[in-house]
């Protein structure tokens, strides 16, 4: 499994090689690897169904660290790698043409082949670690998808808010990850599923169950985090059926999936996915009716659609997991469908907007037939995929585990959900292709092939599968269930369950739907209202906060990073002095011992008489020649305290470094601007008690050292084996070169990219023009 | 004006002079303190600022660009060299099936420089970075301002 993903990446950037407006016609050819890659997957659907339940790939990469590039085939990853390939190839085919006049489709089909690895990565993964990685590559890869048009600035702005949010969940997802790793001492999900109480029994469970939901529910749009996804609607209509309906969305549906046989068990688990669930699906369905972009319209049922299989997983039975299993499927057929309809659409007429479209249905009946049949299914007609889907969503609402009240108020959510979501999927696939065709569609001609036939395949499979549900329940769908739900399950989709409660719902549903969908008319005012509720949506908010935080972040730099030397050497000594101080009051016993100190000599006290009167000039002279000079002083007369205590390197070096930087100021000197004098006697002040207090404070913890016991055996070692194992005599040059040389070459290093750059900086200011003042 | 040039000819008559016979003498001064450094107080850190010191007395009496011509290559390349040179001497002992930045000796109680190995050569890389680092600051910055 490993090598197929390999060639998949590889492959991506292989595409980078067309030549785009020249070869658009081979464009096509490309849908071979997902086909292929469908294929290849479809071989182990036996092993899947029949046999071991899952195949394990065993690929090593960090095994000192828990981490392998371990892939597992089980029925939830089959169910998913499957849409992604079979989808995916539909949606190849479908771009070629749609992108066909586009002069960057080469890197179009980069990133899209990019994601489509990713995205099988992140279903196949067996390792938690492995399983992030290729996460976060399709927020990526969705990143350049969704600002595809790079010169839109809508399209840059939604990408970038996809991404954000998408990158923030699976940061916080990771550390849920890393505690999960901590607690069990596996990244493997194949050994976490061997022991499920582990986790739940654990008292980080409440924390690792709320980072794994940010993970999941900014990636698959919950509330509160649904906003980008009606956002990322600014990518090509071929991206918003792959990644945003079909697809990356249900990344965070597999997460939860996946994780429920592990961490499921807990109330807080269930009620959590329940509840935010039920308010995306209810919220987003509500919303999607007020729409009249086709585009928004489905974006809004999408959030509703997922909303509703995370309530599913939420309710945890098995009939529950079998509808979510279910419903992934319903809705990637008909959802994708709806959305490839829709870029026909845009493609032909030039606009999205369900006011002005009608009719269409004369021009292009192969679309519109398989917009009918999608429609159809999502409102879940009897003899479409749909209806069987939606059979199941009021059998686990209607059962027999809920109290009286909780099976009205579910049922309840359910139903008006369903209604919303039934009368948006007329509006979006049979709204625009009846009625009475406007003059100006008339001159619109059948589209090409590519582009009707991959909405038709799909809307064949949602009938098919209505009518025949028993090619994918007993495969794929209870494959996948059992994967959910830990164990193995049995159950079938039944076309027909009698006169019952369920079926009186369903009716309920369409008929309601259908009443809406006559009462609503998509136009400018519905669209108005929405923009009231701007103001409290969730999208302001972080936006606010985000601006905030930028406000701050640029006062706390401006305050600290002003621009002034001598401020931030202040604030340094500041802090410094402050902490250390501290500390040493705090924590250390004081005593100062001047016993055993050796006798001040006269030449001590020349040198420290000499610095005094350096000092007492560098802070009164009004020139800047005689302040470096007398700074130069200062300097050398630390080598000559050097000297006397037998530090000859040190005062060497000292001595050498000293010279250069006087003659470096002087160099500089001249270009300066005539002697300021910024200071006056308030700052002065301030100035010599701040470095009044630090030249004490440093003076304490020198007498404070030589009191403390220190341990020698460092540097005793260094002295006895210096000579024996590095043949030399020199014990500071030796540690320099030897014992210490890695260092040594890392600080030459250092140095080197010091130079580099000084030369840059002011070689760069000449060449540009602006020759530094 | 010419009057003002020639009185900065003779103001640095002496410097000019002194600065001609220290240059080279600041320079093998350098080298020994390079390779007495195994030793005695020393090595390449100090030998490479020495060298440096050097060649800013002579840009001081003359110069920077009187000094610049002095080099047939660039003093920024140097930098590059130097590293090379520690880097190889670290990887000599590699070559010899030892691990990385072994001392490797190749003669024993030599004068002055006792023990002659692959420490000195990673001296000298240290000390041609320095002296390429200190050049390189100092042109640029006379250069520029």
């Amino acid at each position: 499994m490993l090598l197929p993903i390999i060639i998949t990446f590889l492959l991506a950037f292989v595409m980078l090689l067309f030549k785009p407006q020249k070869m658009a016609r081979f464009f096509k050819f490309i849908s071979v690897i997902p086909l292929l890659l469908f294929l290849y997957l479809l071989s182990y659907l036996p092993a899947v169904h029949y046999g071991v339940k899952s195949v394990f790939f065993k690929n090593d990469w960090i095994p000192s660290l828990g981490i392998s590039l371990d892939f597992k085939i089980d029925g939830l990853s089959m169910l998913f790698s499957l849409m992604i390939t079979g989808i995916g190839t539909l949606i190849y085919l479908y771009a070629a043409e749609y992108l066909k006049k586009d002069e960057n489709i080469h890197r179009f089909y980069c990133y899209l082949t990019l994601f489509m690895g990713a995205m099988l990565g992140v279903v196949l993964s067996d390792n938690l670690i492995t399983l992030f990685v290729f996460w976060e590559l399709t927020s990526i890869s969705s990143y350049f998808l969704i600002g595809y048009n790079t010169n839109e600035e809508d399209s840059r702005k939604s990408a970038l808010w996809a991404l954000s949010l998408t990158g923030l969940g699976g940061f916080l997802m990771l550390a849920s990850f890393s505690l999960i790793g901590m607690v069990s001492g596996t990244y493997s999900i194949n050994e976490l599923l061997t022991q499920p109480g582990i986790l739940v029994n654990n008292e980080y469970y409440y924390i690792i169950i709320s980072l794994l939901f940010a993970g999941a529910f900014t990636k698959s749009a919950q509330f509160p985090f649904h906003f980008w996804l009606p956002g990322a609607m600014k990518a090509p209509t071929p991206v918003s059926a792959y990644l945003h309906s079909a697809t990356m969305v249900k990344a965070g549906i597999y997460l939860l999936a996946r994780f429920s046989p592990i961490l499921s068990g807990d109330e807080v688990w269930n009620y959590n996915l329940m509840i935010v669930g039920g308010i995306t699906m209810l919220i987003g369905a509500l919303l999607s009716i007020f729409h009249k972009d086709m585009k928004g319209l489905l974006a809004y049922t999408t959030i509703s659609a997922l909303g509703i299989i995370v309530f599913l997983l939420g309710i945890g039975t098995e009939t529950a997991y079998y509808a979510a299993c279910t419903f992934i499927l319903v809705h990637a057929l008909y959802k994708a469908t709806l959305f490839l309809v829709t870029g026909i659409v845009d493609h032909e007429t030039h606009t999205r907007d369900l006011s002005v479209l009608r009719g269409l249905g004369k021009v292009m009946p192969p679309v519109a037939i398989a917009a009918f049949i999608a429609a159809l299914s999502s409102a879940g007609i009897p003899l479409t995929f749909g209806f069987l889907s939606k059979e199941l969503f009021y059998g686990v609402t209607t059962g027999t585990i809920w109290t009286r009240e909780s099976v009205f108020i579910l049922t309840g959510i359910m139903l008006l959900t369903n209604v919303f979501l039934t009368s948006a999927g007329f509006l979006a696939g049979i709204r625009p292709f009846f009625g009475k065709l406007p003059q100006e569609f008339k001159k619109i001609h059948k589209p090409n092939v590519f582009l009707w036939l991959p909405p038709v395949v799909l809307s064949f499979l949602t009938l098919f599968f209505g009518v025949l549900p028993a090619i994918v329940d007993q495969t794929v769908i209870n494959a996948a269930t059992s994967a959910v739900f830990g164990k193995s399950t049995d159950m079938y989709l039944v076309l027909w369950h009698g006169f019952n409660m369920v079926l009186l719902l369903s009716i309920i549903t369409i008929v309601l739907g259908t009443v809406l969908y006559f009462t609503i008319k998509p136009s400018n005012k519905n669209e108005g209202r929405l923009k009231g509720l701007d103001d409290f949506s969730p999208q302001t908010i972080i936006t606010n906060i985000a601006v905030g935080i930028r406000l701050f972040a640029f006062k706390y730099t401006r305050f600290f990073h002003n621009g002034y030397l001598r401020i931030y050497i202040l604030i340094i000594i500041l802090f410094f002095t402050g902490i250390v101080g501290y500390k040493l009051f705090a924590d250390v016993p004081l005593r100062v011992n001047t016993e055993g100190l050796s006798e001040f000599r006269i030449y001590e006290f020349i040198v420290f008489v000499i610095t005094m009167i350096a000092i007492y000039i560098i802070t009164n002279t009004t020139s800047r020649l005689t302040s470096i000079a007398a700074l130069g002083v200062v300097g050398y007369s630390i080598c000559l305290i050097f000297v006397f205590y037998g530090a000859p390197d040190l005062a060497m070096t000292q001595f050498a470094i000293d010279t250069l930087t006087v003659v470096l100021f002087v160099l500089v000197l001249f270009k300066l601007p005539p002697f300021l004098k910024f200071s006056n006697g308030k700052i002065q002040f301030r100035d010599g008690i701040i470095s009044v207090s630090f030249g004490v404070l440093i003076s304490l913890i020198t007498l404070q050292a030589l009191v403390s016991p220190a341990d020698k055996s460092v540097s005793k070692f260094y002295a006895d084996n210096a000579y024996v194992m590095a043949k030399g005599k020199n014990v500071v040059n030796v540690i320099l070169v030897d014992y210490r040389g890695f260092d040594t070459m890392i600080e030459t290093i250092v140095l080197s990219i010091a130079a580099i750059g000084v030369y840059s900086i002011l070689k760069y200011k000449t060449q540009d023009g602006e020759k530094s003042e | 004006m010419e009057r003002n040039r020639n009185n900065e000819k003779l103001d640095k008559t002496i410097l000019r002079t002194s600065a001609n016979y220290l240059l080279p003498l600041l320079i093998l001064f350098s080298i020994f303190l390079l390779i007495r450094g195994h030793y005695l107080p020393g090595g390449g850190f100090i030998g490479g600022l020495i060298a440096s010191i050097a060649f800013v007395l002579h840009s001081f009496a003359y110069s920077p660009m009187q000094t610049l011509r002095m080099f047939s290559i660039k003093p920024f390349f140097l930098i590059p060299t130097g590293l090379l040179v520690s880097f190889l001497s670290g990887l000599l002992p590699v070559v010899l099936g030892r691990s990385f930045m072994t001392g490797v000796w190749f003669a024993e109680s030599v004068v002055v420089i006792g023990a002659f190995g692959s420490a000195l050569l990673f001296d000298l890389g240290v000390y041609m970075v320095v002296v390429g680092v200190v050049l390189t600051i100092l042109f640029t910055i006379s250069e520029n301002t």
